[in-house]
Formats: C-alpha cells, structure tokens, sequence
C-alpha cells in the first residue's frame, strides 16, 4: 500500500495546475442555472479549452481521441479540476462518460469517426435515453418499441430522466427490438438525432427546482439501422461495456465538494455560536473522518482499476457509504442554518461579517437527497452487495424473467 | 500512488490467519471462557514466534522492520479471530519491555485519568488481564511508567463483560518507574489507536460473517432469511461499514509510515472513531440478524459485540476522537 504518488504523476499534477491558473480566470461569467443555450455554451466552450490543451478525453484510450491517462492521473486531473473550481463537465456529461465510450468500444470505424471527435472538441452535446416510467430499477422491462422499416427503424415509446435533452444534439437511446418479454436479451443500442421529427422534449421540475431533467416522447421516430451501435438485440451487452472504463473516480469531485461544503459549515457554526456545543462539534468530526475515509476508499478503487482495469466491488460500497454521508452533511449545515435555511438564498448575516452561504448549504441539501436514487437506489445497490458480494440467495423473480440480473440493473439517467 | 493491499501484504495477513485457525480456533479460546486467564503463554510466545509483537521493531533491533501498514493488516486478522489479551499494548512495548517482543513477557496498558477529566469522578481505575500481566504500563500525557502487576492491590471484578477480557479494579493506580517520555506516549497513543481500530475491523468482519453464514443457513417460511431483504440488507449495511472502516485503518497506518501524505495523527482518530462505530454497530446487527440464537452464550456473536464494547474504551472514545477531528476542521 503506498499512497505516495511517483514523479511522473507529480509532473502531470504540477503543469495541470499551471495551466489551470493561467486558463480560469480568463473564463467567461457563468451563465444562470436556468439559461440552457447559455450553460451549453458555457460547457462546451470550456470542453473546446480542454481540447485545444490535450486534457479533452483524459481518459478515453487514444484510439479512441483520447489521452490515454492512467486511472491515477484521471484522479489526479478531477481533483486538480475540483480543488481549482473549475467548470463542471456539465451538459458534455453523457458524451464524455458515457456514449463516447461506448461508441469507442462497441462503434464501426465509420461510428467512431464520425461522433468522437465532436464530442472531444465539444462540438455536440449528448443525452441518454435508457429509463422509463415502468422501467427504473427493472431497466430490462423497457417498452419503448423499434420496429424495422428497410433501413430504418421506427420508434415509439416515452423515456424519462433524460438530463439536457433540450440542449442535446444526439441521444444514445435502448429500444426494445426483440419479443416484448425479451429483457435483457431484446434490446438495442442506437443514436437518435435530437432533430428527428416525432420527438418531444417535455421538461421535468426536480425537488430543488432545477430544469435540467426531461421526459422524451417518441411518436414513430425514423433512425437509420446505420446508428445502431452493436448487434440488434444485443444492445444490453453494449450498455454494461461502457461501465467497465469507470475506474472509480465518478465521484471525485462530489467528494472534494463534500469536503469543501463541511470546511463551510464549521465556518458558519463558528460565527453562530453552535461551535460551543460538543453535539456540534462531534457531528463534524464524524463527518470529517467519514469523509476522510471515502476519499481513502476512492483511492483504493482507483488503485484497484490501475491495476487489473476493471472496477471492482468498492464502487458498490463507495456509494452506498457515500449517499449516506452526503445526508447527514446536508441536514448538519441546514441545521446550523436554522430559520435562514428556509430559504435557498445567501443572506446577510448580522454580525456585519457578511453573506451566510445558505443559498449553496439548501441547494447542496436538496440535490444530495438525489444521491440514494440515481444511478441505482440504495436498495438496488444493498441487493448487489447483499447477492453477489456475500452470496445470499436472490430475491424471488416474481417476472416472466430470464434471471440474468447484473451488477448495473437500474443504472440510468 | 498505489493504494492496493500489495502481495506480500496480502500473503502476510494469510499466513497469520492461516496461524489463528490452526492455533487458535474458537473452542480453544472459548475454553478459557470466565477465567482469570484467558491467556495462553504458550500461544502467546508463538504470535511472537510468528512476528506479531515484533513486526514494526527495527531489524537491528531483532525486529521485522516492517511498517505499520503491515502490522494493521496482521492485527485484523487477531481481531477477526478473536484472540484474547493485550495485543495492542505488547506490540508497542517491543523494544521497550525486555520479552514483549517474543511473547515471553506480557505487558498490559492502562491509562492514568487525567486530573479533572470530565466524568470520571468516582470511577476506579479497571485493569484487563492482570493476572496474566508480566509488566504493567501507564500511559497518560506525560509519558509511561511501568508497575509490577504483583504489587497492586486489585480486586478482580465477577462476570466480566467480555468473558475472554477478565478485569480488576485498582483502589489506586500508584506511580510507577518512568520508562518513556511525552513524546513516546503521544505515538504510543496514535499507533494504539491504528492498532486497536485494526482490531476492530476483524470484530467487525467477525459479526458480518458470522450474520451472513447464519443468514444463508437459517430456513423460515419456507427459503432461507438471508433471501428476504430486510435481512439481506442489514447484512450488506454490515459489509460497507466493515470496509469503510478497514480502508480508513489501512490509509491511518500508511499515513504513519508515509508521513508526507498526510496528518497520521488525524487520520488514526478518524479510523478509530470509524472502527470501534462499524464494529459495535455491527456486532449488535449480527445479534439481530441470530434472532433468539444471537441472545444465547452458546452462539459467538456476542464475544465479537463485547470485544468490540472493550476496544472502544481504549485509545480513544468516540467522543473524544470526534472531538479532536472537530478540533483540526476548526483550525485549533
């Protein structure tokens, strides 16, 4: 076990941050939260600056375009980014992380050269149609139907939680190809241009008020069999790939946010008073070993990737810890808040010392009750610890189902 | 940076649970159940054989010359085979107490209360396993003063809470002869705590798998209760916790070797705090998870849960450590 980072990840550090230093504060302001034409090109301005540096893909193999890094230079290049405040990757999230790679494993030649390097330069934005309204946890009962029209396929159905559809211009979209009992074994992978006619986009409020998820209407939407990406019905196959180029670092910047946002609420409970109470003060220092200890484990999972390329069960334990972590967080600083709370909104405090950041402390708050949602509930994830981690019998499968539950049922966005 | 548990390490850690279940299996320790000496002086010598006591003492020393690190991983696995005795306390003694770093001499650890210390007023001062004690050593801020055993008045304490830790009580906790200084009980006191937290980790690892193999075998309507989720799920709760807190040990006790990466001193009061949490939270789950059988003596669980009870009162209680990690956030 050696924690110590060698000299050539030091160098890939040090001129990272050199460039960061001297690229951020030329960067425009930030768009409001609202504005999507503006965040989009916000984002993908920034991505085009990562380009034009040799930072776009850091992690994407350089087949595919990309840099190629090592699993601890990508640890090493979120933390850089997050500890600088840097931009978020924002609406290049599905692109970057998880159509691109997909295109860069299961992709034709033709697929690859045509869609990877806009995604890299920030050219074109991606979104992800995989979940429905009947289908979340359950994701292989999805009923969204392509049917085969020569060479094309003609689809219809509804998907849900698709994030930045609006400002899309492709959508990586399942479709059930196979008989409707089919599962896992019936379903393809595809492109959908985001301007085809038949689609309609209908934007979905979440609990904090933000707008970046949608609902996807598909009314007979024509897409060429030329965008299907992998063999028709083996498009479940195609979606796990893409899971195995994470490396343990999706959450990095989360983390390091977590951090920074508990630093903020010590602050605050120093100007409060409530740092005199031990209740408080203890509730920090658990939550600071806590965090401590997930951040130790990112490290573990990082350096588990590095070595055999896979991810292994920590990702698992990682956020189950982590969601529960990022709850208490939340409800220590709305606490502190106490009736400034009720407010998303930085307001002046009266001891003249200026803004109490309750307009970061609420919004954190209620986004954080996200984490034991998506991406696998809390549930789905104790179900795989439970199962495939300790062995315990399966739950019963109640579905006309063939049993092939993996590691990933439920991961959508 | 290379944070995975390396061959060697891994084969370490096998090799001294290889020791445990030959050695030590669970009915020979549970033989000295509720006696004055759980202790067995012949096992013992042979963990010193093994290298357990003497694994991070200099090679010129006659040690090992391993790091913490290591030594973290071996003393999960005397957790998780619950091996009685002042594991933690012979190993820092190395070097120190001539025979603690072959198992010849057993040295015990107690702390001197501080004067004033709040809420500890009218308590005596409780010694584990005295009569098995060669030396016994004080800790407290100022440095360690070594007792002989034989000389204090103690009571011993009926039913203990742990039946493989006996206790005493001392009517007073006399000066002893100084044989370290402030600066040595303060590491003392940081790698007891790595140490001890690694031991917490086996308890931990202990109560998750005695609940999963009880979980797969136990049969109510009609399938096995590990199938339902409210069982399952507390079993998972008890796997995360588990690892959350090894990884913390594991990163503590690396941050002691590697002092560059880090603040050993924190990062061993967060993996203490996180330790002595997962396995007393997870010994109580395990209990819940045996139903009946996990309230009975006959069942293991409960030696894990009161083991995990008896760490959690040495090198740092919960309070105390959250107290200081609260300390460093606030910029003290």
């Amino acid at each position: 076990m050696d924690l110590r980072y060698s000299d050539a990840e030091q160098a890939f550090r040090s001129s990272l941050r050199a460039w960061l230093e001297k690229t951020l504060p030329d960067l425009p302001d930030k768009p409001s939260p609202d504005d999507w034409p503006g965040r989009r090109a916000y984002d993908t301005h920034w991505q085009r600056l990562l380009f034009d540096a040799g930072y776009a893909g850091v992690d994407w193999p350089v087949e595919g375009g990309g840099r190629g890094a090592s699993p601890v230079e990508e640890l090493i290049f979120k933390e850089e980014l997050e500890r600088a405040h840097a931009p978020y990757v924002g609406v290049n999230f599905v692109g970057l992380l998880h159509a691109g790679p997909t295109v860069i494993a299961e992709g034709t030649p033709e697929q690859r050269a045509r869609f990877l390097p806009p995604i890299l330069r920030g050219d074109e934005v991606w979104c992800q149609g995989f979940s429905e309204p009947n289908a979340g946890s359950d994701l292989a009962s999805m009923r969204t139907r392509a049917v085969r029209d020569g060479d094309d396929y003609v689809i219809s159905g509804q998907k849900i939680w698709t994030s930045h559809a609006e400002v899309a211009d492709y959508c990586e979209l399942l479709v059930r190809t196979g008989p409707e009992d089919s599962r896992h074994r019936g379903i393809s992978w595809l492109i959908l241009p985001m301007d085809t006619p038949g689609v309609d986009i209908r934007p979905l409020h979440t609990i904090a008020g933000s707008t970046e998820f949608a609902e996807l209407f598909l009314d007979e939407v024509r897409v060429p069999v030329a965008n299907r990406v992998g063999e028709e019905n083996d498009g479940w196959r195609v979606t796990m790939v893409t899971l195995s180029f994470e490396r343990g670092t999706a959450f990095v910047g989360d983390l390091l946010e977590a951090i920074e946002l508990l630093t903020a609420s010590v602050e605050l409970a120093r100007r409060t008073g409530a740092w005199a109470d031990p209740a408080t003060r203890r509730q920090a220092g658990h939550l600071k070993a806590e965090l401590d200890a997930l951040w130790a484990l990112t490290k573990r999972n990082v350096s588990q990737a590095a070595r055999t390329g896979v991810p292994g069960v920590g990702g698992t334990y990682f956020k189950l810890a982590y969601s529960e972590t990022r709850h208490k967080l939340g409800e220590f600083s709305l606490a502190l808040l106490d009736r400034a709370g009720l407010s998303a909104h930085d307001i002046e405090g009266t001891d003249g010392l200026g803004l109490l950041p309750a307009g970061t402390m609420v919004e954190d708050w209620l986004r954080g009750i996200s984490l034991t949602i998506a991406a696998g509930t809390s549930q789905i994830q104790r179900n795989i610890v439970g199962e495939r981690i300790l062995g315990l019998p399966k739950e019963p499968q109640t579905a006309k189902a063939p049993a092939k539950t993996t590691a990933t049922s439920g991961v959508t966005g | 940076m290379d944070f995975e548990v390396s061959e060697f390490e891994a084969e370490l850690a096998g090799g001294i649970r290889r020791l445990c279940e030959g050695r030590f299996p669970l009915d020979t320790i549970r033989s000295r159940e509720s006696t004055d000496h759980a202790i067995d002086r012949d096992g013992w010598r042979e963990l010193g054989d093994a290298g357990v006591f003497h694994l991070c003492l200099a090679e010129e020393a006659g040690g090992v010359g391993l790091g913490l690190a290591e030594a973290a991983l071996v003393f999960e696995e005397l957790g998780r085979a619950l091996i009685p005795g002042p594991l933690v306390a012979s190993h820092l003694a190395a070097g120190l107490i001539d025979g603690a770093d072959d198992g010849s001499v057993v040295v015990g650890l107690v702390e001197r209360p501080a004067p004033g210390a709040v809420g500890t007023g009218v308590l005596p001062v409780v010694v584990e396993h005295l009569a098995d004690l060669d030396v016994l050593l004080v800790l407290s801020d100022q440095g360690i003063e070594r007792l002989d055993p034989a000389t204090l008045d103690a009571t011993p304490l009926p039913r203990p809470m742990d039946p493989l830790t006996p206790v005493w009580a001392l009517s007073t906790l006399p000066v002893g002869e100084p044989v370290a200084d402030a600066e040595i009980a303060a590491w003392w006191r940081r790698d007891g705590a790595v140490l001890t937290a690694a031991l917490q980790v086996g308890m931990a690892q202990l109560a998750c798998d005695l609940a999963v193999e009880y979980a797969k075998g136990r049969v109510q309507f009609g399938r096995p209760i590990g199938g339902f989720q409210a069982v399952k799920h507390i079993c998972s709760d008890m796997a995360v916790r588990a690892e959350v807190a090894r990884i913390a040990v594991q990163a503590a006790a690396v941050t002691v070797d590697q002092p560059d990466v880090g603040d050993a001193v924190l990062a061993a009061a967060g993996a203490k705090l996180l330790a002595d949490e997962a396995a007393v939270t997870n010994g109580r789950s395990s209990i819940q998870v045996h139903g009946g059988m996990g309230f009975t003596w006959e069942v293991p669980v409960h030696l894990a849960y009161k083991r995990a009870r008896v760490l959690a009162t040495t090198f740092g209680t919960a309070d105390a450590l959250a107290e200081e990690l609260a300390d460093s956030l606030a910029g003290a």
